[in-house]
């Protein structure tokens, strides 16, 4: 690796990329965006000797005789494991895990906590993934022993708290989705696909139709083709138009009598309001097709459209986008879906049912929740009464439930309407700055000119008038202490960035973000050789995917 | 504006004036047609405070029975164990809470590497070679892992044993009209799958062939003889949905014939939650890894030969094949799987066989101290580890637990509520380590009662019936 001397003109020094004794006398962290005035050297190695670690794992770190877990005494008559399961049936030598103390094991993990980049150090503009703040209050209500604590299997009387929240949860989606029926139980977004499609089956199966295909637009995230497959029927593409919308001469020729669905997400996934939706609405249900909308952009519109207002039949939720449960890593995630009166009877069990029962003191009447998994007990044509069946076990993730109620309570109706156009205006206003800087030059709108909630750009002039590609620009922008946009799809914009800024960003993070473009654009103007080995400021560099992929090491080896 | 949107009005407006609109209506108008914009405020309340929102959901938490609320024998698919501390601190942080996939390797490198360890905790666990780094939950896991059989081998029975949790045995029927599939049921004989009836079922035909160690009923399954009856002429994968901290001292799947193993990981440091999230864990024999779902961890070097971590066999997913992907699965249970990963390494090598024969011999000790109560009798006669079914002749179950529950004890899950018709009079009882003897003797002592209470009463129960028939 070669020296690069700084090119900014902003505090020029020489800096060593790749000599790790250089970059341990420079302790500092990495600046998040927007947060932190200082110049920024390109490249830089502002890095933490802790984020440079060695990636030594914990079973590296084993050595015989630690321990962290000491047992509570059994304090019943022992007896000889023999007398109670044959030898044949037990273990011969034990797993061969971590021998740790609890010391050790915690500084473990938070060394490795921080070698990740997070939200709340900051922007993660990461598009159709609607990374806003995760409020603290649903860690503590979420920690509460009355929830955090309950068995899935406590008897409904002994369960009145959670079973409100979830039909409580229940009735706000349904309101925001204009759908009457609201079924918590999926796990995630593509598992409320999985149930949306298995519906749409059941629907017409039980009116004698046997549909096989599925209409889904170029523009369509990988989870829906994915679906279909897995719920046993044909993906049939539909184009997109030069507007970001869907073809509708396209569709015209490929909606038949087949059609058991077709999948939406509206806005796109190129953040563009489809406003020929009512007749695309009228194109499937004209051939008695099911409209499905994957709700993962449903940031953009709560409190303003709404999907059943639409003509959708089925909705699902992405509680961790929308709805601020924290993503994890990669999860947990919820994917409720909300269905039309004509879905409703095919959806999971257990269904929940409120029911009026007389008051304790006998005056009136008060309500009581229960959980219904017989299909006999629920009236012909109530949810559930002719069920597909089950996803998952039990009721679905409650404790993402009991954050998500919590905010939409914080919220309140005309909160999560603020919240929906604060997310639009931001990305508009993102939009206007990188036209101001001068950006989208290079960088320009896929489609359309004004975008709701998030927007794509295109890399591809940036990649033949600078010679650099998106994914040097995403990394590249890690070194201006920015989370890059999605770039991994949409697949039909050539050298794709999606960007979702959120509406819980300030307008100054939004300014720093589309400067750090603008900074980026010119350097490689310069110098794209900066930008192509970027990033130098990480815990690790660029990494050899290909190699990984080549011959797989997926877990450590143990002597 | 909400406590959680940084504009004010001094902000919007020089933004909207940015954008070269007089108002945010005027921006979406432009884009959403009159017709679909609704044109009623939301039927939801106004907005509360953050400490208005605590004291409605502690209220909501106070109207729960929780295990912190009393002495619980209940299982059956999730269990009370102990969440050490750290567990909670370390999923608090807001490095591993607040990021989401790492599809940015460099800035991810803590998150994968925590794959990494949980891959090898997995698959040390399981002694199986390949693991990936989670799915959603215990009973879809059966189902990813019935879908990779139908990929390998493209047959279409799906063969279950009927000790295979009831939830599971009715999502791989919802499941098996996508997979194109059917699902033939074997019984059990004296508690544990019939073996007789296994082999019989498990033909040429066959993609997969599914048990559960232990089973629903607590019963440890002779898991080597099930594998090698269905493998005998036959091309179905065996799979095996575990309870993991069972494998503290059970056979592992990998030295018994097991070609997928899966399981329910909420017993690995997760809260019961109500049920979920937690996470689904998923390991199989190295001729399955191209075929598995869910993301998986790899390790790899950088540019300057500095070890790291990516994402790795992504040609597999639906982001990269589409279509073609191995299974639909984005967003899965990150967050979980570490809790997992961190739980294993706590009880470490050691620990794990400890806490397991704590909860051998507890267990042991609570199915002979009720098998002696009158009126009460074992389901089954097979060994267990941590949880096992009664039968009480004549005795209503539900009522039962309902009085049990009254004196602060739940003593366990009436299995009319999962096998009405075929086990009215059972009774599923869990023991996990923090249940003491003492409990354990107190629960002994209430079920005596409880059955007492319904024995006198029953001369007018008898009555009542009397005179409906
Ligand atoms: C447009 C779109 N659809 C579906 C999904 C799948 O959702 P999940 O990851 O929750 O399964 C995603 C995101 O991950 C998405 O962006």
């Amino acid at each position: 690796m070669s020296t690069t001397e700084n090119t900014t003109g902003r505090g020029t020094k020489d800096v060593h990329i790749g000599d790790d004794s250089a970059i341990a006398r420079e302790a500092v962290l990495p600046a998040a965006g927007g947060s932190d005035p200082r110049p920024l050297a390109a490249p830089t190695t502002s890095v933490n000797p802790i984020q440079r670690d060695h990636a030594t794992t914990i079973f590296e770190k084993s050595v015989a005789g630690r321990r962290a877990f000491v047992a509570p005494d059994a304090g019943v008559p022992e007896v000889a494991l023999d007398e109670i399961i044959p030898a044949a049936f037990r273990r011969k030598a034990p797993a061969r895990l971590p021998q740790v103390t609890e010391p050790e094991l915690v500084r473990h993990y938070v060394r490795l906590s921080r070698r990740n980049f997070d939200l709340d150090t900051g922007f993660y503009p990461l598009g159709s993934c609607t990374m806003k703040y995760n409020p603290r209050l649903h860690e503590r209500v979420g920690a509460l022993p009355g929830h955090a604590r309950l068995h899935p299997f406590q008897t409904a009387d002994h369960a009145q708290g959670a079973l409100e929240v979830m039909y409580g949860l229940e009735r706000q989606l349904a309101e925001v989705s204009g759908l009457p029926h609201v079924c918590l139980q999926p796990s995630a977004g593509s598992h409320g696909e999985l149930a949306g499609v298995l519906l749409a089956r059941a629907y017409h199966e039980a009116r004698g139709e046997k549909r096989t295909k599925v209409l889904t637009p170029d523009t369509a995230h990988g989870t829906n083709p994915a679906t279909v497959t897995m719920a046993g029927l044909e993906v049939v593409k539909v184009a997109t138009n030069p507007d970001g919308g869907v073809d509708i001469d396209d569709l015209r020729a490929k909606a038949d009598e087949d059609v058991a669905l077709i999948m939406l997400t509206n806005p796109n996934t190129l953040g563009i309001f489809d406003p020929n939706i009512e007749e695309i609405a009228s194109i499937v249900h004209g051939v008695g097709g099911v409209l499905y909308y994957d709700g993962a952009n449903l940031n953009a519109i709560m409190g303003i459209s709404r999907p059943g207002d639409m003509g959708f039949d089925i909705v699902h939720f992405n509680l961790h986008k929308s709805f601020t449960q924290p993503h994890g890593g990669g999860g947990p995630g919820s994917g409720p879906i909300a269905v039309s009166d004509r879905i409703a009877p095919y959806v999971p069990v257990p269904v929940i049912r409120r029911e009026e029962v007389p008051a304790a003191d006998g005056e009136g009447t008060t309500h009581r929740f229960d959980l219904v998994s017989d299909p006999d007990r629920l009236p012909d044509g109530a949810p559930g009464s002719k069920t597909i069946g089950k996803l998952r076990g039990f009721q679905g993730n409650y404790g993402v439930f009991v954050r998500c109620y919590s905010y939409i309570l914080s919220l309140g109706g005309s909160g999560l309407k603020d919240a929906s156009e604060v997310a639009v205006l931001n990305a508009n206003y993102l939009l206007a700055k990188l036209e101001e800087l001068g950006v989208r030059k290079q960088l320009p709108l896929a489609f359309g000119t004004r975008c709701m909630h998030e927007f794509v750009i295109s890399g591809g002039p940036m990649k033949r008038e600078l010679g650099i590609r998106t994914l040097d620009l995403a990394k590249r922008l890690l070194d201006h202490g920015f989370h890059p946009p999605t770039v991994y799809f949409p697949l039909l914009v050539e050298e794709a960035l999606l960007i979702e800024p959120v509406e819980t960003e300030a307008r100054e993070t939004l300014d720093a973000f589309a400067e750090a473009l603008a900074e980026i654009l010119r350097e490689a103007g310069e110098d794209p050789t900066i930008a192509q080995n970027a990033p130098y400021s990480t815990p690790v560099r660029r990494l050899d995917e290909a190699g990984a992929a080549k011959k797989p090491r997926i877990r450590q080896p143990i002597a | 504006m909400t406590r959680y949107t940084t504009a004010t009005d001094a902000d919007r407006e020089a933004m909207l004036a940015a954008v070269g609109v007089s108002s945010i209506s005027e921006l979406i108008a432009e884009q959403i047609p009159q017709s679909l914009l609704l044109d009623r405020p939301l039927d939801i309340p106004e907005g509360l405070s953050e400490q208005e929102v605590y004291t409605e959901l502690a209220s909501l938490a106070a109207r729960n029975t929780s295990a912190e609320d009393e002495v619980t024998f209940l299982g059956a698919g999730m269990y009370d164990h102990y969440v050490p501390s750290i567990i909670d601190m370390l999923l608090g942080r807001s490095e591993f809470l607040t990021p989401y996939t790492p599809y940015q390797p460099e800035v991810s490198q803590g998150g994968l590497q925590v794959m990494f360890e949980y891959q090898t905790a997995i698959s040390e666990l399981t002694a199986l070679p390949v693991s990936n780094a989670s799915v959603y939950e215990g009973p879809s896991a059966v189902g990813a892992a019935a879908y990779l059989a139908k990929l390998v081998n493209g047959k279409k029975r799906i063969v279950v044993s009927a000790g295979v949790h009831p939830h599971t045995i009715q999502m791989l029927g919802t499941l098996a009209v996508g997979y194109g599939s059917e699902v033939v049921v074997v019984p059990l004989k004296d508690g544990a799958t019939d073996q007789e009836a296994w082999a019989a079922a498990v033909d040429g035909e066959t993609s997969c062939a599914i048990l559960q160690q232990p089973n629903f009923l607590g019963a440890v399954e002779d898991v080597q003889a099930l594998s090698d009856a269905a493998k005998d002429d036959s091309p179905a994968v065996v799979i095996g949905a575990y309870d993991p901290l069972t494998l503290g001292v059970l056979a592992p799947p990998g030295e018994t014939g097991v070609d997928v193993a899966v399981g329910e990981g909420q017993t690995l440091g997760n809260r019961l939650d109500f049920g979920g999230p937690s996470f689904g864990f998923f390991a199989a024999r190295e001729a399955f890894l191209r075929r598995m779902p869910g993301r998986i961890a790899g390790e790899t070097v950088d540019v300057d030969g500095r070890r790291g971590f990516v994402l790795t066999l992504q040609t597999r997913e639906q982001h990269i094949r589409r279509e073609k992907a191995t299974s639909n699965i984005c967003t899965s249970q990150a967050l979980n799987a570490l809790a997992g990963v961190v739980y294993l390494g706590w009880l470490g090598r050691e620990g794990l066989p400890e806490l397991a024969n704590l909860l051998v011999q507890r267990t042991h000790y609570a199915r002979t101290t009720l098998a002696a109560i009158d009126g009460v009798e074992l389901l089954h006669e097979q060994p267990v580890v941590r949880e096992f079914a009664l039968r009480l002749p004549g005795v209503d179950v539900e009522q039962l637990v309902s009085y049990v529950q009254d004196h602060g004890v739940n003593p366990g899950l009436a299995l009319t509520r999962t096998h009405a018709g075929t086990y009215d009079d059972g009774l599923l009882v869990a023991v996990t380590e923090q249940r003491t003897k003492e409990q354990i003797d107190e629960l002994a002592a209430l079920i005596g009662d409880a059955i007492a209470a319904q024995r006198g009463g029953a001369t007018s129960a008898n009555a009542r019936t009397e005179i409906s028939a």
